[in-house]
């Protein structure tokens, strides 16, 4: 199933591979020159500390590419027993695909649509009530770019880059000297909202502490004061933990700006309002336009989750959560997302692709999971794969296999792989399942 | 003595190193099974680092250390983990139709164990 040129990967000599991608968050740096020697990444020049855990952490592993019950097995046998419980599912569940290229993404939809099932991504426990809120109110944004060479107001709302994107603030958002802010940090006002002092918090000009679960209200003071409406000072000061002169200055800030942008994380999609906060937020970007140019951009975690959004809405006419049951999509967030679907107890198959739902669902979710024939593809051995019926020990993305990814601006960006894999890629797995669940419904 | 605190689940920057070093290995487990009490909480209840407490929310039940927060990270009143198995076992299932179970600001009931129990 490999094309693995093990001479060459055996070589002691030291390969220098400019411009890789480091597909770890959404940042997507493509400027990390690698140093290889065999099959070993010795440095990854200018990665931040989680890139370089994720180059430096990929080796080849010894051991089977695919296991069926626990049992080595042939990547054939492997493929076939996928596309036997795939095909023989009535209500079938494909979940992950952040943390894949976009091209194996597209043939994972094409599996959910000819088996009539389930299709979810890791947004739906991410950044999918941004996507509904999105779909509600619209969205203001720009690309990172934009950013790195506008930006003069830059505001975190929930989120900590300084731990989850840790070359956000010098490659994109705060420290870059760009066309319009040519002194760099110097020219940029830098605001962080969240609910406790975080490492970002410390990076920035101004820190405004809210209270637990008051990010809906805080945002709706910060619209009525971009409107000019009179509120109560005392009933705002108890209801986001900050001060009406607070929230005062800010608003006039954030109108006085040039190019404003705030970037949003899980401290607004996770907690009590979920897309009803997120859809205040861009509502507030919207408003903010009657004065001057301001976005709004959620900060995406995964990879390629950024590319799992586009490609499942280019492949259905929805970002996630859709069903496929009826021969079209259906988009129901709460009905068929994986969350959802496992914690009813609905799915009685799944395809997990690039994700780790046992390690990172709720308790009804992870045993339901545990009770259903499942197949499981990932470089590494995680909860999920340990638990699969089907476990494929696939090639890495960007190290191993080329393709490609979207940053969290949605900017397509391909991958320079460091040194081959004698594991298939998720890939050649995906086409090899879908290859053969045709033919067996065609048999039907 | 039992108290209620609002939980906060998190990345962290050791937690998303240890993902790619393995989730099975000792950097990912010993980040994601601690958890941060403010100093000042830590202080009121008797607490010293590595001493165990019992979690308790609508949906689960854990046991895990603690450690007191560094400078002003955290408000009294305020629990921080990084994300892992810990965190999601006092998660709830319910998405209020979004797909998202609420994963963040988790309302939890913090119950020091004495060292006989």
């Amino acid at each position: 199933m490999s094309n693995w040129n093990q001479s060459a990967m055996t070589s002691d000599e030291l390969r220098i591979v400019k411009d890789a991608t480091c597909t770890f968050c959404g940042c997507v740096c493509d400027d990390i020159d690698l140093h290889v020697r065999g099959t070993k990444i010795e440095k990854a020049q200018r990665a931040c500390v989680l890139g370089t855990a994720w180059f430096l952490n990929h080796e080849i592993e010894d051991g089977p590419s695919c296991l069926i019950e626990g049992k080595p097995a042939s990547v054939e046998e492997g493929i076939e027993r996928s596309a036997q419980i795939l095909a023989g599912a009535r209500y079938p569940l494909i979940y992950g695909l952040s943390d894949t290229t976009s091209e194996s993404q597209r043939v994972a939809v094409a599996i959910a649509d000819w088996i009539g099932g389930n299709v979810d991504t890791t947004s739906s426990v991410c950044h999918g009530p941004s996507g509904m809120a999105v779909q509600g109110v619209g969205e203001v944004t720009c690309t990172l770019g934009e950013v790195r060479n506008r930006g003069d107001f830059i505001m975190f709302w929930g989120a900590n880059p300084a731990e989850s994107h840790p070359r956000h603030f010098t490659r994109y958002s705060l420290m870059p000297k760009g066309m319009f802010v040519p002194n760099g940090r110097k020219d940029r006002t830098c605001v962080v909202v969240d609910v406790r002092k975080t490492k970002s918090a410390r990076a920035a000009d101004l820190f405004l502490q809210i209270k637990p679960r008051a990010d809906f209200e805080a945002l709706w003071t910060l619209r009525a004061l971009v409107r000019g409406i009179d509120l109560d000072a005392q009933q705002v000061e108890h209801e986001t933990g900050q001060p009406l002169s607070v929230w005062q200055d800010l608003a006039e800030r954030m109108k006085a700006a040039r190019f404003g942008v705030v970037f949003f994380g899980m401290g607004l999609t996770m907690t009590r309002g979920k897309h009803a906060n997120t859809e205040a937020l861009l509502a507030l970007a919207r408003d903010l336009n009657k004065y001057t140019r301001f976005t709004v951009k959620p900060n995406r975690g995964h990879g390629n989750v950024t590319g799992a959004d586009n490609v499942v809405a280019w492949r259905t006419g929805f970002p996630f959560g859709v069903n496929l049951g009826r021969g079209y999509p259906r988009f129901n967030p709460g009905e068929y997302t994986a969350s959802d679907i496992l914690g009813r107890g609905e799915a009685d198959a799944a395809l997990i692709l690039a994700s780790d739902p046992l390690a990172n669902f709720h308790q009804q979710a992870r045993a339901h999971l545990q009770s259903i024939p499942y197949i499981a593809l990932d470089p590494k051995e995680t909860p999920t794969t340990r638990h699969a019926t089907v476990a494929f020990h696939v090639a890495a993305y960007g190290i191993n296999v080329p393709g490609t990814v979207y940053r969290m601006d949605d900017v397509p960006i391909p991958l320079r792989p460091a040194f081959e894999s004698p594991h298939p890629s998720d890939y050649t797995i995906l086409t090899g399942i879908e290859r053969r669940v045709r033919q067996l419904l065609h048999a039907k | 003595m039992t108290e209620t605190f609002v939980l906060i689940p998190g990345r962290t920057a050791r937690q998303g190193c240890g993902i790619s070093e393995g989730k099975f290995g000792d950097n990912y487990q010993q980040e994601t099974n601690l958890l941060l009490v403010a100093a000042a909480d830590m202080e009121r209840l008797g607490l010293q680092d590595g001493d165990r407490v019992r979690l308790t929310s609508p949906a689960g039940q854990v046991e895990v250390p603690v450690t007191a927060a560094k400078r002003d990270d955290l408000p009294a009143g305020l629990l921080f983990i990084p994300y892992g198995d810990v965190s999601c076992r006092l998660m709830g299932g319910d998405t209020h139709g979004s797909g998202m179970p609420t994963s963040k600001g988790l309302d939890v009931q913090l119950e020091p164990i004495r060292h006989d129990q």
